[in-house]
């Protein structure tokens, strides 16, 4: 029952890595319907920056971890506003192509700047367990899950009860009422992509943090799970992207550590045959509508 | 005009593939092979997004079966490793058949999605079970020579080019052609939407099957990490470069596959040379920065490849001699491949 509690707390804190991932995925796809495959190389090249500002800087983590999401913020708008605005027009094909280029680049330009050998950014969290009634809960999972969802949470505020997310929410459902209505509906956009940079790059910290070691590469896997989380959820819905990633975290984790065959190695293919069984069953997703097309 | 055009590109194709091995060292022999293995894998790419408008980022994923059949059934059970190949062709098919059926759930974005994921379980599947050799992999049976290998690939390729010709050009391209355009449409007018996506994507994995197994066969060795992710996003950054929708860009997809990445440093170079950066050109990553932006490039400047170029130049070229095709449908390509 312990090691059970266990295995759940340290799922829930991988969950809410792909969530938050996951989430930044349903952002982009809401505003703009399109998979942005880059976002996980988005998430780690933010790492990276953050690993540079404390390896040669001299920066403690905190700070540093505040400077990389603002920079992330100022990425993610530039992205949007040389790559995909001027492919605006093109079929959905193109901005997903142009998205995986980007993933090809970001990766490159990070094997090439950092080198591909492996680099420990650290935890920011200390390396204690508490115990919880005989249920020894790290400090670091904790820390994971608390840092993610503290955001999530801060979004969904921003989302919920400002003028500006309620400006981003309208010219993601209906852009052309959002203009008449005086909303400046590419600026919405660039916001929308910023913001999802911001949590690729919670999601690739955290990650890093959790991983201990990481590569240019160390992102695809989490990309996969929170493609899976958001396909889950429903792929429109935010609040189904983040419970998609915890379920999809918890699972998987008990999965690797009761079933033998499994083990580590199996996980991720595991995880993806549990998918498309969800979606053979339910095609919509957890969260979402199944859309009735027309002619 | 409109047929004797192609026709006549493909007569000086296969004229330089015939007479190219004279002049050629063996190492050149061997990359010439690796374009047609290439050719082959992105011929079968075109075939499922090109012209049923299904993205599949999984296509290393089914180049992996194709190896790991021609591997497995040379080393384990004695099969000589040619007659492999359409076995290859076989298992690879059925995988993407059956792959087909579930996929026919998602359109566009998720089947990319969908597709991403083949080839990340495989490599794991691979690493996990003792019958595929493991992380290690597996030696083939022998080591043939890259002379030995390119008349093997292109005449395979060559029949395979024709083969996706007629499949176009005839029952099965205009129904794939009517799903890409409207789905809906398309079951209205009696298309079985399920047997033709999943067929598509059935002969599209054969392709993709064919061209792994040779290529297995020219590196004479298969480990799992052969068939990386990034290897299934080269093939539909080729199927892209070349031209979606066109069977004659197909072959500059597969030049850009073998090539770009290796001659990368050279391109850096040159790049060095009109803006000094100072750049590291034979970095790890360094490669892939280079092809990622010309992607992008590709994108933005000429989104239907090359062939879409060539076609664009040909129209020109005829305006200027003033001739009466110029204008006319067969010069202009057609709206639809413009947008594929």
């Amino acid at each position: 029952m312990q090691q059970l509690l266990q295995q759940v707390v340290s799922g829930l804190a991988d969950g809410s890595v792909y969530g938050s991932l996951a989430l930044a995925l349903v952002l982009i796809y809401r505003a703009t319907h399109i998979i942005n495959f880059a976002q996980g190389e988005m998430g780690m090249f933010a790492t990276y920056v953050l690993w540079a500002l404390v390896t040669h800087h001299g920066m403690s983590y905190w700070p540093a971890f505040v400077l990389v999401l603002a920079l992330a913020f100022v990425g993610g708008v530039g992205v949007h506003t040389v790559v995909i605005r001027p492919l605006a027009r093109a079929p959905e094909l193109t901005i997903v192509m142009a998205t995986i280029a980007l993933l090809v680049v970001l990766n490159g330009l990070a094997g090439w700047i950092w080198g591909p050998d492996e680099k420990v950014v650290g935890s920011p969290f200390p390396n204690n367990s508490w115990n919880v009634g005989g249920v020894l809960v790290s400090e670091q999972s904790v820390g994971v899950i608390a840092i993610t969802l503290g955001c999530v949470l801060v979004l969904w505020l921003f989302f919920r009860f400002t003028k500006v997310g309620l400006a981003l929410r309208a010219s993601a459902v209906n852009p052309q009422a959002s203009r008449v209505l005086g909303v400046r509906v590419p600026w919405m956009l660039a916001l929308g992509w910023g913001l999802a940079s911001v949590l690729s790059a919670i999601s690739g910290t955290m990650a890093a943090a959790s991983f201990y070691v990481f590569t240019p590469s160390y992102m695809q896997s989490v990309l996969i799970y929170a493609f899976a989380a958001a396909v889950l959820g429903g792929l429109e819905s935010p609040l189904g992207a983040v419970v998609g990633g915890l379920a999809l975290g918890v699972t998987v984790n008990l999965l690797g550590h009761y079933v033998g065959w499994i083990g580590s190695d199996l996980q991720l293919p595991v995880a993806l045959a549990a998918l498309l069984a969800v979606l053979l069953v339910r095609p919509g997703g957890l969260f979402g509508r199944v859309a009735v097309r027309r002619v | 005009m409109r047929r004797a055009v192609p026709l006549a590109w493909l007569a000086a194709g296969a004229v330089a593939i015939v007479l190219l091995p004279n002049v050629l060292s063996d190492f050149r022999e061997f990359q010439l092979a690796y374009v047609g293995v290439y050719f082959i894998a992105v011929l079968g790419l075109n075939l499922l997004t090109g012209y049923s408008g299904q993205i599949s980022l999984g296509h290393g994923g089914f180049m992996m079966i194709g190896a790991y059949t021609t591997a497995i059934l040379s080393v384990h059970h004695g099969i000589r490793d040619v007659w492999t190949i359409p076995l290859a062709a076989i298992v690879a098919g059925l995988v993407g058949f059956a792959f087909g059926f579930p996929a026919l759930r998602f359109r566009g974005v998720y089947l990319a999605l969908a597709t991403f994921a083949i080839p990340v379980a495989l490599i794991q599947i691979a690493k996990k079970f003792a019958f595929t050799g493991g992380g290690g992999g597996m030696n083939l049976t022998r080591i043939v020579s890259g002379n030995y290998v390119y008349t093997l690939t292109w005449p395979i390729a060559g029949g395979l080019l024709v083969l996706a010709w007629l499949l176009v050009h005839g029952r099965f391209g205009r129904a794939l052609r009517a799903i890409r355009e409207s789905e809906v449409a398309a079951v209205s007018s009696g298309v079985n939407l399920a047997l033709y996506k999943s067929l598509a994507f059935g002969i599209s994995a054969a392709y993709a099957g064919v061209a792994g197994s040779l290529y297995a066969l020219a590196v004479a060795y298969v480990n799992p990490d052969t068939f990386p992710i990034t290897l299934s996003i080269l093939l539909l950054t080729g199927a892209v470069v070349g031209g979606l929708g066109s069977l004659g860009g197909v072959v500059f997809g597969a030049l850009f596959i073998e090539y770009v990445p290796l001659y990368s440093p050279n391109i850096l170079d040159g790049f060095e040379k009109i803006v000094p950066l100072h750049l590291d050109s034979k970095a790890a990553g360094a490669p892939a920065v280079v092809y990622g932006i010309i992607l992008l490039l590709v994108l933005f400047l000429i989104p239907s490849g090359v062939a879409g170029l060539l076609r664009a130049a040909s129209a020109r070229l005829e305006r200027l001699r003033g001739g009466r095709t110029a204008g006319a449908p067969a010069a202009a390509p057609p709206t639809t491949e413009a947008n594929g």
